[in-house]
């Protein structure tokens, strides 16, 4: 996918002559399809289907479109592990338009994206990364002379599927945050009427990206979502119920402070501020860089990058609670709601003290409940 | 102090006890351990301990016990005795119990000498129960939406599926707190006025609730 396709689209494809040209052995192909097959929380015998489906499949066009983001979910796909393979995968896409990576510039991209949206309208793939400035008509992100805003109606309105690539494009992510000065929003709010599968994360794997695209070709359908939009094979389990750190959070182990003892010895990090135990991601399995790293895993907690505005709701980054609004930084919940106790049993100490003080009258006849 | 022979009445029967002094145990293990969970200290000593792992089932088991418990008392509010029902808890809603909050409020405030006799509950504290109910609702609500994530698609997740909706997981962790330091004072401000209402009526008001009889004025039924 390193450069715009100019042949036409949607022609049957023999997939080994592609890797044969790039030097990818048939063994690496199908050790790819075993990885995407269990990504995909498929059982090992999906496995001869999903490189028969690679094998035989048509070409759908896909266009990817950059709006309100940082361009970190294109380098995360470019730098993605089994590159020459998933590199091939995507490249049975035809790519007809990437701002980032194509060759065309100007009004011939431009013409280029016109020409896939409308020759394969309802059978082209968007993907779409960046948020969807809203406020003011659009005016603060546009390309070619459109609006984000405009370009997303048009382009996700005609495709087979949308995907939402990064936070920013599934929830608005970081141009969301308060206090938002964009109206920035992810690709479902903007086109409420589209099929968008949300692949949030800061930035997405690419792994799931490329399951999602198998997944696609392989069942013709897009994959089963929760609630926010997520596939369920990525984001259906907690990062904490699968975080290699558990057992240390179980047993009561935690990192106190950076650099102490537990923290050498990979304790759990809940102290510090980790968003695990609100985060449905499959970080701990699936990881990142060539499936070495990942945040937990390298001593850092979770930061809670692939849950709907979780700029706002997951910070402060470092505790394990929420700021209260009106009170400073420094004040948690917690010494609030003790702040209120002891105010609420100091004033029954006075009333307490002033009613000893008192000579009341007992009930009587002229008090009794009737 | 007066000589006045005072009749003893059947005021609070034995489920509505159970009830009470069962949201009290779990309320104090829920506070005790739900404390440990949200700042938990170092206890393990080797990772194949499990300190947390019984702190929160204990906490688990007691909120399941609390739900039971404050789900029981609702229905109780329904077959109970005139004590125990629902319409104790709305008393502005009648001419007579707006009468008897009033007098309560004046008494409470230091404007009046004359204790008012309260067979049942005070008509104050059961707008005050009422406030209650609906923090031990949200409390119910937002422990177990953050208990069920350790299984999405569970029924527990997929019936309290609105609550993910419309609030964050953080959002729900924060109202958690908040719930429980609520709870404290409500039950500092609860047992100030049993012991103030135990001294000044005179009618077994803190012995009621393990007895279930009150020492009143008024001839019982």
């Amino acid at each position: 996918m390193s450069t715009t396709r100019t042949e036409p689209c949607n022609e049957t494809f023999s997939i080994s002559q592609i890797l044969k040209e790039r030097g990818v052995s048939r063994r690496d192909f199908l050790k790819f399809c075993s990885t995407v097959t269990a990504a995909l929380a498929l059982p090992p015998s999906f496995a001869p289907s999903v490189a028969q489906a690679l094998d035989e499949v048509k070409r759908p066009p896909l266009v990817w479109l950059e709006f309100q983001g940082c361009t970190g979910d294109s380098e995360a796909l470019l730098r993605s592990a089994n590159p020459t393979v998933a590199e091939i995968v995507l490249d049975i896409l035809s790519v007809d338009y990437h701002e980032t990576i194509m060759a065309a510039a100007g009004h011939q991209a431009e013409a280029a994206l016109d020409k896939t949206i409308t020759d394969y309208k309802g059978k082209y793939f968007a993907v779409i990364e960046g948020s969807i400035p809203m406020k003011d008509g659009g005016v603060y992100g546009c390309v070619g002379g459109k609006s984000n805003l405009e370009r997303a109606r048009q382009v996700c309105g005609g495709a087979a599927a949308t995907i939402a690539i990064g936070n920013c494009a599934s929830y608005g992510g970081i141009p969301a945050a308060a206090p938002n000065p964009t109206g920035a929003v992810g690709v479902k709010e903007a086109v409420p009427g589209a099929t968008v599968i949300n692949l949030p994360g800061c930035p997405c794997n690419a792994d799931n990206l490329t399951a999602t695209i198998v997944h696609y070709l392989v069942f013709n359908k897009i994959p089963a979502l929760d609630g926010h939009g997520r596939p369920l094979f990525a984001y259906g389990k907690r990062i904490h119920d699968n975080c290699e750190r558990r057992p240390h959070f179980d047993a009561g182990q935690y990192v106190e402070k950076w650099g102490d003892d537990g923290h050498r010895k990979g304790y759990c990090l809940y102290k510090m501020g980790c968003k695990g135990p609100a985060t449905f991601h499959n970080c701990p399995t699936q990881r990142y860089n060539e499936k070495t790293a990942w945040p937990i895993g390298s001593g850092h907690p979770c930061v809670g990058c692939a849950e709907p505005q979780f700029w706002d709701v997951m910070s402060p980054m470092y505790r394990r609670l929420p700021n209260v609004p009106g009170f400073g930084i420094e004040h948690t919940a917690d010494a609030i709601g003790l702040g209120l106790a002891a105010g609420a049993a100091g004033a029954f100490v006075v009333h307490g003290a002033l009613s000893a003080m008192r000579k009341d009258k007992e009930p009587g006849e002229d008090a009794k409940e009737d | 102090m007066s000589d006045r022979c005072k009749f003893k009445q059947y005021v609070w029967e034995l489920p509505l006890r159970w009830f009470h002094w069962i949201n009290v145990l779990a309320i104090v293990v829920l506070s005790g351990t739900g404390f440990l969970i949200g700042h938990p200290v170092t206890l393990g000593a080797s990772a194949s301990d499990y300190a947390m792992g019984w702190i929160r089932l204990i906490h688990f088991v007691a909120a399941y016990a609390f739900t039971v418990s404050v789900a029981s008392r609702v229905v109780w509010a329904f077959i109970g005795n005139e004590h125990a029902s629902w319409r104790a808890f709305f008393p502005m809603y009648s001419a007579k119990g707006r009468e008897k909050l009033r007098h309560m409020i004046r008494y409470y405030t230091l404007q009046t000498h004359q204790v008012p006799e309260i067979v049942g509950h005070n008509p104050l504290a059961t707008t005050a129960y009422f406030v209650l109910f609906l923090i031990y609702l949200a409390m119910i609500l937002t422990g177990f939406a953050m208990y069920a994530t350790h299984a999405p698609g569970g029924i527990m997740f997929k019936s309290l599926g609105f609550m993910y909706g419309h609030f964050s997981l953080q959002g729900m962790r924060l109202a958690h707190h908040f719930g429980m330091w609520l709870i404290f004072g409500f039950v500092i401000n609860h047992i100030y006025s049993a012991w103030l209402m135990d001294i000044k009526e005179h009618g077994g008001e803190i012995s009621s609730m393990f007895s279930g009889y009150k020492f009143t004025v008024k001839k019982g039924e």
